[in-house]
């Protein structure tokens, strides 16, 4: 197994930055957006965001929601282990809102359809973005596209994109791992 | 990432502590579930359950039911008294006729000690066991300990007191079992009539003293007088039952501490509790109800994810 680097963690800081800017663009003061972290890997990417568009941009509030999709995948039963949850945390309704999607990878589409299936407990959105940090090009089972993305990668199906957070994994780092 | 150690539940003998920690962790998102305004998800759109009732059952058949709507199962349901049991048809006849029309999943509550078990070797298809006659009802006993633990913290540790008719009481076995393998002391409490003998040797101590009983304990499990189970008298009538092993607001008012107060329902009120002790704000009567639809969704996706 080996392993390269794909973004350092000083090209993360600067990918976080654009994107948040990328995000005021279109989203101004946020008073009707809700941005929402897929679980369980998108949450500390979400969380990234918030602070940096509160504490740079000075955002006064952000509707901040964790969304757990594992029971609205596609694959139950078509696996041989059972998955566990995580916690979904959205205090809010989305109704009428524009919601943005946040997740760290996306790669066959499916977590982001089961993601738009779950987002239908709390509302019906005004509208829905996505927004990642990789884009695994040429890999997607649905048509399903990214509004902001971080850097797109080209990674055959053996390898894998490893995204790690600083509060989650002890540093901010992205490998691509090939078997 | 882990999994039951089971393929069916049909009762807390066969689980193990880690199994019952995973059910009341995929519980709790569960619960977080069916308290939106949306309940329903749709996981198990392509299983369907048959409910087969060979006993009257109202709660626990609702709370099946609607576990498996919430959770988009298709559901079907049987029961015994408008079926051809009654025209002599043999349990494994009945149930393989069930399971030609393709059915996954079969929750069943059975008169007899066992049938579960007995079903579980000879069709092919995941069994919960709702109730089977005095042995075992797991899910009662999953969902009173969930309780427990969501009112204390922790069932570990805890003094956990069951009163009335353990003899009949399937709830009794199951919450015996459950709160032992959660590291709780259990004493049973109720006329030595309705206690078997040689309960000690599930590692629980006997009391025949109401008062001190609950002095004793941080959780009193009220159990139903099951007449319908009672082919003789094993208390001289239902006054002096109440006298000796009703729950009342003046008992529980003269201890010295809070206790908490469960029952699995239905209640006979002023029979085992009075109407003003299962009102008040020390019980947690209707907590349970909630809480049996998470753990029922909870146990249904975690055995419909091994079926294969």
């Amino acid at each position: 197994m080996s392993q390269k680097v794909l973004l350092t963690s000083k090209e993360i800081h600067i990918i976080l930055h654009r994107l948040a800017c990328q995000l005021l663009e279109n989203h101004l003061d946020f008073s009707n957006t809700a941005l929402i972290g897929i679980q369980p890997r998108g949450v500390f990417l979400a969380e990234r965001l918030a602070k940096i568009l509160k504490e740079e941009y000075k955002i006064k509030h952000i509707a901040l929601g964790f969304l757990d999709i594992t029971f609205f995948r596609d694959d139950f039963g078509r696996l041989d282990r059972t998955l566990t949850a995580n916690t979904t945390e959205m205090n809010f309704l989305v109704e009428d809102k524009k919601v943005v999607f946040i997740d760290d990878v996306l790669y066959t589409g499916r977590s982001i359809r089961a993601a738009l299936t779950a987002i239908q407990s709390f509302g019906r959105p005004a509208g829905i973005e996505l927004l990642t940090l990789i884009d695994r090009r040429f890999s997607r089972h649905l048509p399903i596209q990214p509004n902001y993305r971080g850097r797109q990668v080209d990674a055959i199906n053996e390898e894998k994109v490893k995204v790690m957070w600083k509060e989650n994994d002890g540093k901010d780092i992205v490998y691509l791992v090939s078997k | 990432m882990s999994e039951l150690s089971v393929n069916h539940l049909l009762g807390i003998k066969y689980l193990n502590e880690k199994d019952i920690k995973l059910i009341f962790e995929t519980a709790d998102h569960f619960k977080e579930v069916i308290n939106r305004s949306i309940k329903k998800v749709p996981t198990l759109r392509d299983v369907t359950i048959a409910n087969i009732f060979f006993e009257n059952s109202t709660r626990t058949k609702l709370s099946f039911e609607l576990a498996e709507k919430r959770l988009s199962a298709d559901v079907v349901n049987f029961s015994a008294s408008q079926s051809s049991v009654k025209k002599g048809e043999t349990l494994i006849d009945t149930v393989n006729n069930i399971l030609s029309m393709k059915v996954d999943m079969v929750v069943m509550r059975h008169p007899n000690p066992g049938a579960g078990i007995f079903l579980a070797r000879h069709v092919n298809a995941s069994i919960v066991n709702a109730g089977d006659g005095a042995h075992e009802h797991p899910t009662q006993a999953l969902l009173d300990s969930y309780s427990i633990r969501e009112k204390l913290g922790d069932v570990g540790g805890k003094n956990v007191v069951i009163v009335g008719d353990i003899l009949h009481s399937r709830v009794a076995l199951s919450n015996i079992f459950a709160l032992k393998l959660q590291g709780a002391q259990v004493k049973v409490c109720g006329p030595r009539t309705l206690i078997p003998k040689h309960i000690e040797s599930l590692g629980v101590t006997v009391e025949t003293d109401l008062r001190k009983a609950l002095e004793w304990c941080d959780v009193a499990n009220m159990l139903r007088v099951q007449r319908e189970r009672m082919d003789i008298s094993y208390f001289p009538s239902t006054r002096e039952y109440t006298q000796q092993f009703g729950l009342n607001k003046q008992l529980l008012n003269s201890l010295d501490k809070s206790i908490v107060v469960m029952h699995p329902g239905p209640i006979n009120r002023g029979v085992e509790i009075t109407s003003d002790v299962a009102d008040s704000n020390q019980s947690i009567i209707l907590e349970q109800v909630e809480n049996g639809v998470a753990i029922r969704m909870a146990v249904l996706y975690l055995l419909a994810s091994k079926i294969k």
